[in-house]
């Protein structure tokens, strides 16, 4: 090689990195680096003035098999994921196909539909709080005057989980409908024609020909759903507490307790080395398994 | 010229400078966090307070920073700590005093105070609201924003009841017997209301007490949790819910318990002295204000914040920490911020200023708290004071939602309490 070809091939080299350099910088320093330093701290003892923090290896891995608190979050955790993803997905596909044909007063729906996502989550608690509150809550005096009993929604283990899951499919399916409606003005009206002229039925062309084109929005959505389903717990600090006795508690909620409640930093830290795993989990089995079942265009 | 113009710019600036650093020197810089628990314009008074402070102390600068909820407090006073910019005094929610003392972060009173005139000012609180500043025979926090829970009562539903609105009920029978007569068989009204979330140890251990036993000793290295008189505190709270009938069942959001007492759906609530002011303003009944019932004796947790001193402090700012302490928790500031703000006046003399003898003739029931007072204990704190906190407060929440009796659910957090307080014995 010539000398010039070299210095061009190392510039072309120092230009790609410096190219790359401004999100590399990003990405290290607030994703990798403290991925790695949870992980090197889950490793340690919690210190104190006695006795300093030490290398226990899988030692606070242990104790959290056996914190009985962990395995209600992460059981609640489940079933908050189970309550909230196919019920907010089906809801957002049946809006969005309403929304999406020519109807009176059809940009107000969506409005509509959509209002609770603007909403920040602290605020949509405060106002489900009055919701729910007996006597004095809006479901409660609903009751009242239809003369149904009312119920102690949030103060009950056995309907503390299933109030903040229908909470949470009020907030997310708006969002998720917006997703779905963008995917349907992309898909072209001849193919709705096409089908009427071969006489299949509206159920048909939905699940042999809209559904399959949706796939790809699907994936999305799902991934999406099912991170905010470990993601969003700003609604216990207002709603619940993860109380009554835990009945409502969820992972986040947990790490967070132990980091700047319990001031546990390495407990904290090998809760969200557990979380971060199962997310990664999840999201690599949803890509490779729905993957298949993708039609791109 | 133009280069002599220059060198007496330069000239002008660096003796700017340097006189700009001598004033600074000379000045001591206090950087201080407060929380504020509860509702109304309390960032305004604190910062007045320190407004007056710096114009009485022109040699002492004070950063006073708002910094959230007791948690928030703890946590951003803590990472300041750690960040190498610390503050030299805060106020902190007064349990937080044992995370405190195991993280080497703060100094104790007894080791600052120097003058005869000093230690007797550390001596002029209210003993009870001291409990929970000493341990391990010294003083690190001194009160402030203090308060205990007292029963709110509605005067106007008495009436109906035909109770006599003038003598609430004062021991435990009599307050499940009003209870009764209180409660609307078709459910519009209940005889009473104990919050059980947010803060259940925190009512929890009034009910223990009442019933003649502590939760935990001043070591903060043992739990009581299982004590029989313990058990039959959670016993009669279950008992008013499924056994009167006269509360609801489950968990009483605590949050939302003052409205439900100001809509008239409970006759009596259990909550901090904190929320006077505001029920005073929003009830459109005659109420009133009474100190908790007794069982063998009466009793009831304080709460609220105490002022903390940092151990990264030169003696200088130590000294001026002090003087801004004993500044905000004189009897007339003390005074004047439990005027305002429904806390407690943290000492005799403060209810001996002719504000609180005005406040307290015009209006009553701002001396309840006061008086109940000398039945009071520490709030629950110990070490690992965040778990074992919680591990009381599932099992209260366990038992009253009928997954545990009483007796079990607190045998378990005993055992737990035990297993994470033994490195501290």
């Amino acid at each position: 090689m010539r000398p010039d070809s070299v210095r061009a091939n190392t510039l072309h080299h120092v230009y790609g990195w410096l190219l790359l350099m401004p999100a590399a910088i990003l990405l290290i320093a607030f994703t990798h680096y403290p991925t790695v330093a949870t992980l090197i701290n889950s490793l340690f003892s919690k210190g104190n003035i006695v006795r300093p923090s030490r290398f226990i290896g899988l030692g606070n891995y242990e104790a959290m098999l056996d914190d009985p608190i962990f395995w209600k979050a992460f059981g609640n955790n489940i079933w908050f994921a189970a309550g909230t993803i196919p019920t907010s997905m089906i809801l957002a596909i049946a809006m969005a196909l309403l929304v999406n044909r020519a109807l009176p007063g059809r940009g107000f729906l969506r409005m509509a539909y959509f209002t609770p996502t603007i909403l920040p989550m602290i605020a949509v608690a405060n106002i489900w709080l009055f919701f729910y509150t007996p006597e004095i809550g809006l479901i409660d005096q609903i009751l009242e005057t239809v003369g149904l009993q009312g119920k102690n929604w949030l103060g009950d283990p056995d309907t503390v989980l299933g109030a903040l899951i229908v909470m949470t499919i009020w907030k997310e399916a708006g969002f998720f409908m917006i997703f779905y409606l963008a995917a349907l003005q992309n898909i072209s009206p001849e193919l709705n024609d096409a089908a009427r002229l071969e006489g299949a039925s509206r159920w048909t062309y939905f699940r042999r020909v809209l559904f399959p084109l949706l796939m790809p929005t699907t994936l999305f959505v799902a991934i999406n759903a099912l991170l905010n389903s470990f993601k969003l717990v700003d609604h216990l600090f207002i709603l619940t507490k993860g109380g009554p006795d835990n009945a409502s508690n969820l992972l986040l909620y947990y790490i967070f307790e132990s980091a700047f409640s319990f001031l546990d930093a390495t407990y904290a830290a090998t809760l969200t080395m557990v979380l971060l795993a199962l997310l990664a989990i999840l999201a690599i089995g949803q890509f490779v398994i729905l993957d298949k079942r993708i039609h791109y265009r | 010229m133009f280069k002599m113009f220059r060198k007496a710019v330069l000239g002008v600036a660096a003796a700017g400078c340097l006189l700009y650093a001598g004033a600074v020197q000379a000045k001591t810089e206090l950087t201080m966090y407060y929380p504020v628990a509860v509702g109304g314009p309390l960032t305004k008074i604190v910062d007045g307070m320190v407004v007056d402070f710096m114009k009485e102390n022109p040699d002492i600068k004070v950063n006073a920073i708002y910094a959230g909820n007791y948690n928030d407090a703890r946590i951003k006073a803590l990472a300041a700590l750690k960040s190498g910019k610390p503050a030299q005094l805060s106020v902190m929610f007064s349990i937080d005093i044992y995370d405190l003392i195991e993280q080497d972060a703060i100094v104790a009173f007894d080791d600052i105070v120097e003058t005869a005139e000093e230690k007797a000012w550390l001596q002029s609180f209210y003993p009870s609201l001291m409990e929970n500043g000493r341990t391990m025979g010294k003083t690190w926090g001194v009160p402030f924003q203090r308060s205990t829970i007292v029963m709110y009562y509605n005067k106007d539903a008495f009436k109906s009841a035909g109770l006599d609105p003038n003598k609430p009920p004062q021991n435990w029978e009599e307050l499940a017997s009003a209870a009764k007569k209180l409660t609307q068989p078709d459910g519009s009204r209940w005889g009473i209301m104990i919050p059980s979330t947010g803060y259940p140890y925190w009512m929890f251990g009034a009910l223990a007490m009442q019933n003649g036993q502590v939760l935990m000793n001043s070591d903060g290295n043992e739990t009581f949790f299982d004590h029989p008189k313990v058990v039959g505190a959670l016993q009669f709270w279950k008992d008013l819910g499924s056994k009167h009938k006269v509360m609801p069942a489950g968990a009483i959001e605590w949050g939302t318990l003052r409205k439900n007492f100001l809509e008239g759906r409970t006759a009596m609530m259990w909550h901090s002295t904190g929320n006077l002011t505001a029920v005073k303003k929003n009830a459109n009944f005659d109420f009133g204000v009474a100190m908790l019932p007794a069982s063998a004796q009466r009793g009831t947790p304080t709460g609220g914040g105490n002022f903390y001193i940092f151990k990264k402090t030169t003696p200088a700012e130590r000294k001026a920490s002090m003087k801004l302490i004993r500044f905000m928790t004189s009897p007339e500031r003390a005074a004047e911020w439990s005027k305002k703000t429904g806390y407690i006046g943290i000492s005799p003399d403060a209810y001996n200023t002719p504000t609180l003898q005005e406040y307290v003739k015009t209006f009553p029931p701002a001396a309840v708290a006061r008086d109940q007072l000398q039945f009071a204990t520490a709030e629950l704190s110990t070490f690992q004071t965040g778990r074992v906190r919680k591990l009381l407060d599932d099992a209260i929440q366990s038992a009253l939602t009928g997954a545990k009796e009483p007796a079990e659910a607190l045998a378990d957090a005993q055992a737990q309490a035990k297993t994470l307080l033994m490195d501290y014995k």
